[in-house]
């Protein structure tokens, strides 16, 4: 910090030379320490460093009353003396305090101190003398009645010793403290007195230049105590106090003192940063004769001073400019009139010599204007005010263009234009755009001038007027002859064609946007024309990319298409150059084997446009882009003629080539007029549309969920004509088979289809049947259509369910055209139907399958000998069926056999899923046949349909071993003398086995004993309910003579376990084969049956299911076999033993109860 | 970033003058905006204040949170609009701007074409001039 010349002043009083040495050093070690200062009014204490200067006290130096200088104020008084003597103090140094201190009265100034100095030479020198401190006592008692502390003695300041640098430190210390008291008091009055004046500023004859004189001396004050941000806040409030009063004044709130502010501005010196005082300006002021412009610049120039002191330049230059704007402000708010002559002046007292030179000529004005300009961009650019830049550049641009130098102003207007595209600053992007109009037309630039004229007629922001007068431009350059224009050789003109219209949506028609092979396809353009009046068009063209792509692969890139056969093009928002939003899609993607879903993701379609970096410049509608729209060469073109585009909306509608099958990308676009061509370079999205070719094909299904077999069932056919034309004469050629034959009827007709399942026509359909075809006729059905028609055919039901047949086909191949199945309860026939087709060599192959509605079972019922025959149908269709005249035949025709319907119904309704049962009585005379061949024959029709005929099923089936062998009867009595059965007691069971009928054929083995023959045979008790318990042996073997009536009893022990109604035990009886070969009989065969009871059981059942055969086998090859088989059981066939007693009970009394109780009695 | 929501000048035929001012400014938001050594509590004042001084206009500047900018130009002999009243056109313009935010239908980016909107901008143009 710069020393400053102004400094505190001490006012010092002494009569000895001796002391004027010492101020060198009071000087210099004043400032040494800071002493904290304690503000009035709230302010923060601050720390201040206190300087001073030593002025010699004079008494007409003192301020007079009224006197309102602060600068030249004594704050603080000293009186020196060194005199020790007493005897001179009373005689001559007291009179002289005495005066000095009644001048300081007079004055009113309070801030004195008495400082009495000691030196070593004198205290020797008068060492008989009174102690020195009586001295400084003396003075103390004379002066300082209350203030002991204004005096203040210095010993030896000049020496060194340590007494002297603690008393002179000490003096310090009080001379810093008294200065500041001082400061704060005298301060304090005066900023109080300040106050008070500037509370009187609304009172009349109040002048601010007075005001300003006050508080100016007060900033000067602290200015020289250094603290430069207090003084520097005495000019602002100057400062803003003098802006109201402008404001005011320009509010109509007047002063009279402003008057001498509003006098004509007549030179201006320009603004003075730093500089010593101007008293120049300061006395005009002082004078009240300053002018506003001289005042700001005083004012301003203390700012800047304190500013710099408090190492703030850059507020210099922020203050500066507002200070020239508010200038301007303040003289036009005070009416002061700056006249031309008078602004000459201002500019000849200007100290700028290069304004002065730039001012001398236009040449010089114009080399200075085109620097500043140039420096002036640099700036910005270099601080990264780059949109400032611009604006001076475009500015620039004007002044070339004005200069008739458009070739300079192009970059300028280019550039300035870069910045208002890309962050969509309508207005000054329309301006800037007419502007580069105006250069480029001058330029003959005229592609580019073309492109800002398509710009500028579809510019909203533009007047009609002018929108018509670009466009105008346009269109009269697109029908002047290219022979004009000598120097350009390419006639044509291409310019983008998003100035001239923006696409809206492309529907395709049909909106599948897939058809086949020349189809038609349409394909209707919306565009809304951005034009102000109408344009008609020679041409608008799209080329086509054609790729012999297989339809259906390209599904997931023809996303973008709507379902509805419409793609949107998205509408170029305004913000679109910086954020567009995330265009995400999903892919699937099928493997090409099996169609199956290999991945699933989701896709972002406009990566490259999100992942470009930002600060490459973005490709925008400026003319630089122009000449790279070029038009493509393509083989295929979508082409309209002659189309007049309005303003607004528009509609083309296009006919799309489709001659060869494949995949279709409608790449540009381009609309002619005259020499001009608008093109749209990318169609965004990808626009595609699939061409395919397809093979005929042949289908024939069910018109119900299940054909039903035995019924008349309808068909559907169905042929997909593909490809192929169905001409005249084209029949259908059905192979014949007699387990289904086709039913037709006259009134049999065919509806053909287009391929959007529209209904053509319908026709008659011939069908002619010889033996072995049937043969169909066609309707002519042009390619890509569908035929349509039904058939009646009938399945028969194979009487006997197993039987499979195979038949000779037609043409001469043997294969299997109706297989049977079972399936869950049904029986499944799968029918073959062999058709040839005119467009195949071969023979297509449908199958069918049909379901027979029926389930059916026999079963053999006996009554003794009597013999029953009871037949159950079920229902297994959903079907509910009429059945009729069921009807049990002997197929063989015995004249012995007699079969007797004991069923009442003729007719009975069998509903879906129900049964039927029938029963005949089976009646013979003579032998019975070992086997009864049967069969079962009903008619049935759906329920529902009362008319329908009635259709045959048929049931074949074999009765084997019809009559009764044996009768069995078992019977149960209490034991001997018990008249009924009890728990727990044995009763007997008696069982007997009675042969009813001579054994007469090979039906049982016989084995001969004695020549007495007899066939053996197995009982068994079971008891399944667990009522008896057998006591001994629960089965054996007995010997049966081949008698008729022969009867065995059996006699066994069985006791019952519980009481009540039981259940006779039933009696099984089996065929039995011993083990051994020897027909010896062995009573006792129970021991080792009871053994091998187990692998007989196994055995038995083996052997029950075998046939009969084998079994005859086994007994053939005894004899081969002497170690023999195991002894075998063998179940008689159902009917051939019958039970008497099944189901009989026998009642079981509870046992009474026996049991004794003890009882002791003592 | 940076393009215009929203512009309204009164009276219009200076328009496009403003347009240029208004834009230019934009590189002392910015200035401001990024300004290095900022204490932590000035980041949450809102209001730049006077952007820079012409001769004729005064420019202020405000910007949301979320980098939304409001930018006022004043004749610079509009004495009544002080440092304080322009302040509380900043709020209002803010809260206003914050209703339009919250209106599930406007679409951020786009143009404002609030009604509410317009009516407060309205309001305070009246009030200034």
């Amino acid at each position: 910090m710069e020393p400053h010349e102004e400094k505190p002043i001490i006012y010092t009083m002494e009569n000895k030379p001796i002391v004027t040495s010492l101020y060198g050093s009071l000087t210099q070690q004043l400032p040494r320490e800071p002493m904290e200062w304690r503000r009035t009014y709230g302010r923060a204490p601050k720390m201040i460093y206190l300087e001073a200067n030593f002025v010699q006290f004079k008494e007409e130096l003192l301020p007079k009353e009224g006197n309102k200088a602060l600068l030249t104020f004594p704050f603080l008084h000293v009186y020196w003396t060194d005199c020790c003597d007493s005897e001179v103090y009373k005689a001559s140094v007291k009179e002289d305090m005495q005066r000095w201190q009644a001048a300081l009265r007079l004055h009113g100034s309070v801030d004195w101190i008495i400082a009495v100095v000691e030196s070593d030479n004198k205290k020797k020198n008068k060492t008989n003398l009174l102690p020195r401190t009586s001295i400084v006592d003396k003075i103390r008692s004379d002066f300082c009645n209350k203030q002991s502390d204004r005096c203040v003695s210095l010993c030896e300041p000049l020496k060194e010793s340590s007494r002297s640098q603690e008393s002179w430190s000490s003096f310090l210390t009080k001379l810093r403290t008294l200065l500041l008291m001082s400061f704060t008091r005298n301060l304090g009055r005066f900023e109080d007195d300040m106050r008070t004046l500037r509370e009187k500023r609304t009172e009349p004859g109040w002048s601010f230049c007075d005001y300003f004189m006050v508080q100016e001396e007060l900033a000067f004050v602290f200015e020289m105590l250094q603290q430069f941000e207090d003084a520097l806040v005495q000019y602002d409030e100057l400062d803003a106090l003098f802006t109201q009063y402008v404001l005011n004044f320009g509010a109509g709130d007047g002063a009279n003192w402003l008057g001498s502010f509003c006098q004509p501005v007549r030179s201006w010196n320009g603004l003075l940063l730093r500089r010593p005082i101007d008293m120049e300006k300061r006395d005009l002021i002082q004078r009240g004769e300053a002018s506003l412009l001289d005042l700001r610049s005083y004012l301003f120039s203390r700012q800047c001073t304190l500013l710099i002191f408090l190492q703030r330049p850059w507020e210099v230059t922020a203050r500066a400019l507002e200070l020239l704007h508010n200038c301007v402000q303040e003289l036009r708010l005070l009416e002061v009139c700056v006249r031309e002559r008078e602004f000459r002046h201002v500019c000849e007292a200007c100290v700028n010599k290069k304004l002065k030179e730039a001012l001398s000529s236009v040449e010089a004005f114009e080399k200075h204007y085109l620097e500043l300009s140039h420096a002036a961009m640099e700036m910005y650019r270099a601080i990264g005010r780059l949109r400032s830049a611009r604006l001076v550049g475009k500015s620039l641009a004007e002044f070339y263009m004005r200069k008739g130098d458009p070739q300079s102003a192009e970059n300028f207007l280019l550039d300035s234009l870069k910045s208002y595209v890309s962050e969509s600053w309508g207005l000054p992007l329309t301006h800037t755009r007419k502007q580069i109009a105006e250069c480029q037309k001058r330029l003959q630039k005229m592609d580019e001038y073309l492109q800002t004229s398509a710009l500028l007629a579809s510019d909203t922001n533009l007047s009609d007027d002018e929108r018509r007068h670009f466009c105008q431009e346009i269109l009269t350059f697109a029908t002047q002859t290219a022979e004009g224009k000598g120097q350009q050789k390419d006639a044509r003109v291409a310019l983008s064609m998003s100035s001239f219209t923006r696409l809206q949506e492309l529907r395709f028609r049909p909106s599948s946007a897939l058809v086949h092979v020349s189809a038609a396809l349409q394909l209707e353009l919306r565009l809304c024309s951005l034009m102000p009046v109408p344009v008609t068009l020679e041409q608008i063209s799209a080329s086509i990319h054609f790729t012999q792509e297989q339809p259906g692969s390209t599904a997931q890139k023809r996303a973008a298409q709507n379902p509805d056969g419409t793609v949107t093009f998205p509408a170029a928002s305004p913000a679109s150059g910086s954020a567009s939003a995330l265009e995400l899609c999903e892919i699937l993607e099928h493997s090409s084997s099996d169609n199956a879903l290999s991945s699933a993701g989701v896709a972002c379609r406009n990566m490259h446009l999100l992942m470009r970096r930002h600060d490459s410049s973005t490709s925008l509608d400026t003319p630089n882009t122009a000449p790279a729209v070029a038009m493509e060469d393509a083989a295929q073109m979508l082409r309209a003629s002659d189309v007049t585009l309005l303003p607004g909306n528009n509609s083309i509608v296009f006919t799309a080539p489709s001659q060869k099958p494949g995949t279709y990308t409608l790449r540009q676009l381009c609309a002619t007029l005259g020499r001009v061509q608008f093109i749209l370079p990318h169609l965004y999205p990808v626009v595609q549309y699939e061409v395919y070719s397809q093979e005929p094909q042949l289908s024939i299904q069910p018109l119900t969920e299940h054909l039903l077999a035995g019924l008349p069932q309808q068909v559907k056919f169905t042929i997909l004509t593909g490809h192929y034309s169905v001409k005249k004469g084209d029949a259908l050629q059905l192979s014949n088979t007699d387990s289904m034959p086709v039913l037709h009827s006259s009134t049999c007709s065919a509806r053909i289809l287009s391929s959007s399942a529209e209904l053509l026509a319908e026709s008659a359909l011939s069908i002619q049947s010889s033996e072995k075809v049937t043969s169909i006729s066609l309707p002519v059905t042009p390619p890509y259509h569908t035929l349509e028609f039904l058939l009646e055919v009938l399945c028969h039901i194979p009487s006997c369910p197993a039987r499979m047949e195979s038949e000779r086909l037609t043409n001469g191949q043997i294969s299997r055209r109706s297989r049977t199945r079972f399936n869950s309860g049904m029986t499944l026939i799968d029918q073959k139907v062999s058709v040839d087709c005119p467009w195949s060599i071969y023979s297509t192959l449908v199958s069918l399958t049909f379901h027979v509605p029926f389930t059916i079972k026999h079963s053999l019922l006996s009554a003794g000998r009597r013999k029953f025959i009871q037949v159950c149908l079920r229902n297994v269709s959903d079907t509910n069926f009429r059945l009729t005249n069921q009807t049990l035949t002997e197929n063989q025709h015995s004249p012995s056999l007699e079969l007797c319907s004991l069923n009442t119904k003729t007719h009975s309704l069998v509903f879906r899923q129900q049964c039927v049962f029938s029963v005949w009585e089976l009646r013979w005379s003579g032998v019975l046949p070992v086997s009864v061949h049967c069969e079962f024959s009903a008619a049935f029709a759906p329920a529902d349909a009362p008319d329908a005929a009635l259709k045959p099923y048929r049931y074949d089936f074999t009765l084997e071993r019809v009559s009764t062998l044996y009768s069995v009867r078992a019977e149960i009595r209490p034991a001997e003398g018990e008249q009924q059965c009890c728990t727990g007691s044995l009763c007997r069971l008696e069982v007997s086995l009675t042969r009813l009928s001579e054994a007469s054929d090979s039906d049982e083995e016989y084995s001969e004993t004695d020549g007495l023959r007899s066939s053996r045979l197995l009982y068994e008790v079971m008891d399944n309910s667990s009522n008896w318990a057998v006591c001994g042996k629960s089965s054996g073997v007995v010997s049966m003579p081949v008698a008729a009536m022969a009867t065995h009893k059996v006699h066994m022990e069985v006791m019952p376990l519980f009481a009540g109604h039981l259940l006779v035990p039933s009696i099984r009886v089996f065929k039995y084969q011993p083990r051994l070969t020897s027909p010896v009989i062995q009573p006792d065969t129970d021991s080792c049956l009871e053994n091998d009871s187990l692998s007989l059981e196994d055995q038995a059942e083996t052997a029950s299911l075998r046939s009969r055969g084998s079994v005859q086998s086994l007994g053939s090859g005894e004899s081969a076999q002497p170690r023999g088989p195991m002894p075998k059981r063998q179940a008689f066939g159902p009917g051939q033993v019958f039970s008497g007693t099944q189901g009989q009970q026998v009642l079981v009394l509870p046992a009474a109860d026996l049991h004794l109780m003890e009882v002791n009695v003592t | 970033m940076n393009c215009p929501l929203y512009i309204r000048s009164v009276p219009t035929q200076g328009e496009l003058k403003f347009h240029y001012t208004v834009h230019t400014s934009l590189d002392v938001v910015e200035e401001k905006i990024s300004g290095v050594g900022k204490a932590l509590a000035d980041q949450r004042e809102l209001y730049l204040g006077l952007l820079y001084p012409t001769e004729d206009y005064k420019v202020y500047g405000y910007v949301t949170n979320s980098k939304v900018k409001f930018v006022i130009v004043v004749d610079s002999s509009n004495t009544s609009l002080r440092d304080n009243e322009i302040r509380s056109m900043f709020r209002k313009l803010h809260n206003s701007f914050t209703d339009v935010m919250c209106n599930p239908f406007y679409n951020p980016g786009d143009p404002i074409q609030s009604k509410a909107f317009d009516s407060i901008v309205s309001t305070m143009m009246v009030q200034a001039c």
